[in-house]
């Protein structure tokens, strides 16, 4: 090409930093760096407690309901709507799929049925979606602004649920549904190892096919060595991960039981480890999809776009109002994937689950730098952000940090992240 | 300048356009039409019309009454999206883009280039983006960035890039050099003598009697909702463009 030439003679006086070569956002190295800050405080304060296995599996656990929603939270805030009935609509999903498990379906199934898990779950994610169009048409045929729609739906689902279970708390729930909880259902060692790796192929995979794609247009690439270090962190931070959680050993008198269960012995010395929750699985899968969403597809683009500029959006042709329905039925429909793992971790329905997910939901989209004036925001952020919520939360909880001072804590964490957002933007440019 | 043919049938025809927002009459009963190759100005004060008559023809607005007639056809354009069906695009005053996303993701907004598998082919728009722009304004090197990085006349290219890859027949400006330098207007003037030689028809919405006078064949002038008449550039001076303008008069040497 002819500017070849003039492109590496502007560029080549520029000094190039590491982290520029790496092509990293260095915002996102400033929310690792700000997680990895509180991981290690609390491990001191914790004799590294905060960081065994144990807790590091059951901090992966407790931060998945919250960070599956936070990806949808993420597409409604870029498109600058707000969601506060989320936690709400949580309620009604745990609610609906409590009473089609423990009381509707077993009339008709009969106990123990295969279908009663499959059925359930279904049943939760329409509830869901249709609450989720539900809202996304006021807002969006209707012009309400979706803060009223939501404050109102944060006390109408909230009670909707009430009213489906009476207030009572429901369960046991079905055996099947309860593996989407966390601690009983994981995929073992060996499995958790194969995905493992299989990720690492797959993060390699996309960073060559990204390389040649750019190469095949003769877009510039980043040097060799700097692609080749990005794929180490991947793989050593996937594998890392799949280590600690199969190196938390699964207690042994659980064991024992599923060895009865079998009607086998437990041999002498027998351990296993925990490896991948099929929960955090669940999340997995949704952030490669919605990443997916955000970045591969026209819904994608067209949010954003929305976001940045609305007006332009509907100049080009762009059917916003149906976007704000598919953005609020995209959000339903995770509170209602939230709601299995939520209500399958506790082991049953309680009248007052979900309660102040809103506000963990919002903040984890915000603190992984969401702008709340639309048309900027991560998948891995919001994810990122959720963790950094829950590790403080769990960490004062461990510490023995008194209930009201966490929850102070808490919220002061959403104002000053917020804070540095707009110092940061004010430094370095909207970007 | 060239004489434009006006004896085929008119790109475009707006007919007895009516539009009127609670009560107050927009646009009262006003007729122009546009041919291949010909620059065609709308001139006025602000208010006077002639941003909603134009609007009618992009699809932003729907008239009251009146007809749109593209080749001699009668159109139904309800949205921008069926005005784009009928090769009108429209460069929009405040510019349209979305300024937190690229060059190429603005110009495809809402026409991206897919894969096979239906995702968006981002290298493919952005190898596109470079050919055009290459052509349109060589200079154009931020292709990575936000369009919110770029200055207004990197803006304006953009937005008449958008315009230009996707073959428009009928293309409408919209004070398309008011935000911009006397360099980036010049470039753009040259723009617009470019599209004309390839046949294309536009309706260039301004304020500046000069530019008009310079750039356009024909000018129409709208005051209070209502056309006031529609001239050749080369019959009229800018102090009788002026009077028009003001008074709401024709030129008494024009005046039949």
């Amino acid at each position: 090409m002819s500017d070849t030439t003039t492109g590496t003679s502007a560029n080549a006086p520029k000094k190039r930093s590491l982290f520029q070569q790496l092509e990293v956002d260095t915002r996102l190295l400033g929310m690792i760096g700000a997680f990895l800050l509180i991981c290690i405080a609390f491990s001191i304060f914790t004799d590294g407690r905060f960081l065994s296995a144990r807790n590091i599996f059951n901090l992966t656990i407790q931060t998945v309901s919250v960070a599956i929603m936070a990806t949808g939270m993420v597409f409604i805030i870029v498109t600058r709507h707000i969601d506060l009935s989320v936690g709400a609509i949580l309620a009604v999903c745990s609610a609906t799929m409590g009473m089609v498990q423990a009381q509707w379906l077993p009339q008709a199934l009969g106990f123990g049925s295969f279908w009663i898990a499959p059925l359930t779950i279904i049943a939760g994610l329409v509830v869901g979606t249709l609450i989720g169009v539900f809202n996304g048409w006021l807002v969006g045929y209707q012009g309400i602004p979706a803060f009223i729609v939501t404050l109102g739906g944060l006390l109408v689902w909230r009670n909707v649920a009430w009213y489906i279970t009476g207030g009572q708390t429901i369960g046991p729930l079905d055996p099947t549904f309860l593996i989407f909880g966390g601690a009983e259902g994981t995929m073992g060692v060996t499995w958790s190892w194969i995905i493992g790796i299989a990720a690492c192929l797959a993060a390699v995979y996309a960073l060559w096919s990204a390389r040649r794609s750019k190469l095949a247009h003769e877009f510039p690439v980043k040097p060799v060595w700097a692609e080749v270090a990005l794929g180490v962190i991947f793989c050593a931070a996937i594998l890392g991960f799949v280590w600690i959680l199969n190196a938390y050993l699964i207690p042994e008198g659980r064991l024992e039981r599923v060895f009865e269960a079998r009607g086998e012995v437990m041999p002498e010395g027998y351990v296993e480890g925990h490896g991948l929750p099929i929960s955090v699985l669940i999340l997995i899968l949704v952030a490669v999809v919605m990443t997916l969403v955000a970045r591969k597809t026209r819904l994608g683009r067209y949010i954003f776009a929305t976001g940045g500029n609305p007006d332009a959006a509907e100049l080009s042709g762009i059917n916003t109002k149906m976007l704000t329905v598919k953005v609020f039925a995209i959000m339903g429909f995770l509170c209602g994937l939230s709601a299995v793992v939520a209500s399958a971790r506790l082991t049953f329905h309680t009248n007052d689950i979900g309660t102040l997910d809103e506000l963990r939901v919002i903040a984890a989209a915000v603190i992984g730098g969401t702008a709340l004036s639309g048309g900027i925001g991560t998948i891995y952020g919001a994810i990122l952000g959720a963790l950094i919520m829950q590790s403080l939360q769990s960490g004062m909880g461990m510490v023995g940090v008194d209930a009201p001072l966490q929850n102070i804590v808490v919220g002061a964490v959403l104002v000053f992240a917020v804070l540095i957002d707009i110092l940061y933007r004010k430094r370095w440019g909207g970007k | 300048m060239a004489a434009v043919d006006r004896s085929g049938t008119p790109l475009v025809e707006l007919k007895n356009i009516r539009i009127s927002f609670g009560g107050v009459h927009a646009v009262d009963d006003v007729s122009v039409d546009l041919y291949p190759g010909e620059v065609h100005g709308l001139l006025g004060h602000n208010g006077a019309g002639k941003s909603t008559l134009i609007k009618c023809l992009s699809g932003a607005y729907k008239q009251d009454s009146g007809d749109v007639f593209v080749n001699g056809e009668r159109a139904t354009i309800n949205n921008p999206r069926d005005a784009r069906g009928y090769n009108i695009e429209t460069i929009y005053q405040t510019l349209a883009l979305a300024d937190n996303l690229d060059a190429a993701s603005n110009l495809f907004l809402g026409r991206e280039l897919t894969t096979g598998l239906g995702l968006v082919n981002d290298a493919k728009m952005e190898a596109e983006t470079r050919r055009i722009m290459h052509r349109l304004n060589p200079n154009f090197k931020k292709f990575k960035d936000p369009v919110s990085a770029l200055s207004g006349g990197q803006r304006q290219s953009v937005a008449i890039a958008r315009a230009v890859y996707f073959n428009a027949r009928i293309l409408i400006m919209d004070e398309p050099t008011a935000a911009l330098g006397p360099q980036e207007t010049q470039m753009v003037a040259d723009l617009i003598q470019e599209l004309k030689k390839d046949g294309l028809g536009i309706f260039l919405i301004d304020h500046d009697v000069h530019a008009v006078k310079q750039l356009c064949d024909r000018a129409s002038v709208m005051k209070n909702g209502e056309l006031v008449g529609t001239v050749d550039v080369d019959q009229v001076s800018e102090d009788d463009l002026l009077a028009m303008i003001i008074l709401g008069k024709k030129p008494e040497h024009l005046a039949a």
